[in-house]
């Protein structure tokens, strides 16, 4: 009975065959995966010039953070473009998943072109989107020309559109904390949700297509309404997707940075630094000239921070399955 | 009586039916044309004359303007003026020279694509450079991770070793932490191993990507121990049943990986930006994007120079569109 010997040998413990098959990746991802995150908090502790450190100065940059005012304008920047962001681009990707989801001839040709802007540099959307946004040769002022409408500055206007709307409709005063996200920042929200959208779109009609026919049959034979039977049976049944798509939106747009720094930044992170989002106040921080690289670590744990609990949100949520 | 209502319910509900399907399809095509216009306005873009972007209203069609020479041939011009009342137009020749005023009829208007700005904006910065720097950067990458991770994947789904689950979940725990944490750090360490600006910088730190372990270590784990059984019994070792059997039998997860790992390469940004400082090393992106910043107002080369970067996975994309959606949409990768 050798061969079943063998296979008792094959089968048993064996940590070291084991150890070399990890060795490659588990070096790549400790040293330039777990040491970095581990030393992010380390980092911000420091006081580093030049990529090196100079020394320890413990919480020194939190309590710098608490009191600093673009940080905390960067935060709710960034905050705006997500509230931007999520609903719109959520919004518009169920309601063209449900739309493709209506047994339509060509499904194929329309998900490769909703989802076309996916597979595109984000630089190159960028560049484009800017040459489109451009106040005097533009062709979105163009297209709103057309419509009768006047043309506005997009990515130069530091104004916030309440503040913008507010004057239109002929108030000669409004309050700023009230100004709302600048029109620059609109645009890029306007952008993020064209590059994005294709993928949330897959998303969905995939949950969209697991949704068993039987339940549409019934409903039909008793006479639901498509309204009933997409509050009814879709919207309860498509819940876990939703919640995914909601959480992994959210989480990719705390990260924006390309858009931002693209079409908006440097000098100074868009109008009056109205599109300064956290991660370019991190690269600011951190990269620019004059840089502190313990600053920005600071800077990326509270980012971290915020991911982490919507990350755990979204574990949370999947094990539940968000169903009613 | 109950006959004919239910004829006509019938026809009633088509019409109604019919009716929504064309809001249904014109709902579709609104968000095609958003989709659509924009590329199609970068490569309209990408072909007009420098004085044709100026123009507003703009072109949909890049146009150049044609003037009859006294040999009777059209020659390109650019409009300098036009008087109305007189039926005249002042044109300059497109090679230089003087202007001259020639009557409206001898001056024509057709469609004039401009291919000449590709290699204008080819020339104007090392995009030969970029374009090599990235391919290479994403071969060396692409190597190294299908065989770490498939290596690590196997590991992971067919050995027994002590902490492998807790070694298991401490890899996933990583993929949480999004690139911005630890980007710091990284370039400290980078900068420690003096390998900022050199290729290393971004091609080493990416060898390993756990979301392709995850991706493959599932998989595997589905190929019934019963052939693992069977084949150690004839003889195969380890590996070879790695490389015989079970690799053979994931080629659709390979698949995506490759395409998961291609494209992230292709578009990645942050990362290059921050580690690299000259052209010599410099990928495609950033170098699109330092293009961009440097031009100013050159929209036409700007956007002939957006065209070509994004060209490769654009045609890959046309030729294997389903897979890469799938494998990109599986992936949860964004950007």
């Amino acid at each position: 009975m050798r061969w079943l010997d063998d296979l008792r040998r094959r089968k048993a413990m064996d940590p070291l065959t084991a150890f070399f098959y990890l060795v490659p990746a588990a070096v790549i991802i400790v040293v330039f995966r777990m040491v970095p995150i581990a030393s992010a908090f380390l980092v911000s502790f420091f006081d580093v010039k030049m990529g090196r450190l100079r020394g320890f100065i413990g919480l020194a940059h939190y309590t710098k953070l608490l009191t600093d005012p673009t940080f905390w304008s960067s935060l709710g920047t960034t905050a705006y473009y997500v509230v931007g962001v999520v609903p719109l681009s959520l919004f518009l990707a169920l309601l063209v998943a449900v739309l493709l989801n209506q047994r339509i001839r060509a499904l194929g040709f329309y998900r490769t072109v909703y989802f076309l802007p996916v597979v595109t540099s984000l630089v190159a959307v960028s560049v484009v989107w800017k040459w489109i946004f451009h106040p005097r040769l533009g062709l979105l002022n163009y297209v709103i020309q057309l419509l009768g409408g006047r043309p506005l500055h997009w990515l130069e206007e530091p104004r916030g559109i309440l503040e913008m709307m507010a004057s239109a409709a002929g108030w000669g005063w409004w309050p700023d904390w009230l100004a709302g996200p600048s029109l620059a920042l609109i645009a890029v929200i306007i952008v993020s949700v064209w590059r994005g959208i294709g993928y949330n779109i897959v998303i969905f009609l995939a949950g969209l297509q697991n949704i068993p026919d039987q339940f549409y049959e019934a409903a039909r034979i008793d006479g639901a309404t498509s309204r009933q039977m997409f509050w009814r049976i879709t919207w309860p049944l498509l819940s876990p997707t939703t919640f995914y798509v909601l959480l992994s939106t959210t989480i990719t747009s705390f990260q924006v940075f390309t858009q931002i720094y693209l079409m908006t930044g440097p000098p100074i992170g868009g109008p009056m630094g109205t599109t300064k989002v956290i991660v370019y106040y991190l690269f600011e921080r951190g990269f620019d000239a004059g840089g502190n690289m313990g600053y920005a670590s600071a800077v990326a744990l509270v980012l971290f921070t915020i991911i982490l609990t919507l990350t755990l949100l979204q574990r949370r949520g999947v094990e539940r399955r968000v169903y009613y | 009586m109950g006959a004919t209502a239910t004829i006509r319910g019938a026809s009633f509900y088509r019409a109604q039916r019919a009716g929504s399907r064309v809001a249904l399809y014109a709902g579709l095509w609104i968000g095609v044309i958003v989709m659509v216009v924009p590329f199609f306005w970068m490569v309209a873009t990408s072909l007009k004359s420098p004085i044709e972007i100026l123009e507003f209203p703009p072109t949909w069609i890049p146009t150049g303007q044609f003037a009859k020479t006294a040999s009777g041939a059209w020659e390109e011009v650019y409009v300098a003026s036009r008087d109305r009342d007189a039926g005249t137009v002042a044109v300059r020749s497109a090679a230089g020279g003087p202007a001259r005023v020639l009557p409206a009829s001898d001056v024509r208007s057709s469609v004039r694509l401009r291919f000449s700005n590709y290699a204008a904006a080819w020339r104007q910065a090392p995009f030969a450079r970029y374009y090599l720097n990235t391919v290479f950067i994403v071969l060396c990458t692409l190597a190294g991770q299908l065989v770490t991770s498939a290596l690590a994947a196997y590991a992971f789904a067919r050995m027994r070793f002590p902490g492998r689950d807790v070694i298991f979940l401490l890899f996933l725990s990583m993929m949480m932490v999004p690139e911005p944490v630890y980007i710091v750090p990284s370039y400290i360490i980078l900068a420690k191993l003096g390998w900022i600006n050199t290729y290393q910088a971004m091609i080493v730190p990416w060898l390993a990507y756990i979301f392709n372990i995850f991706m493959l270590r599932q998989h595997f784990k589905t190929i019934p121990d019963d052939l693992y059984d069977a084949a150690i019994i004839d003889g195969c070792s380890r590996f070879a049943f790695l490389w015989r059997v079970v690799l053979p039998l994931s080629k659709a997860v390979l698949a995506a990986v490759v395409i998961f790992t291609v494209v992230s390469t292709w578009n990645s940004f942050l990362w290059p930006l921050v580690m690299t400082n000259t052209p010599d090393v410099r990928p495609l992106q950033v170098g699109l994007a330092r293009f961009a910043q440097e031009q100013g107002t050159n929209h036409e080369l700007m956007m002939a120079a957006a065209v070509f970067s994004i060209a490769p996975l654009v045609v890959a994309y046309f030729f294997a569109q389903k897979q890469i959606i799938q494998s990109l949409a599986t992936s949860g990768i964004k950007g």
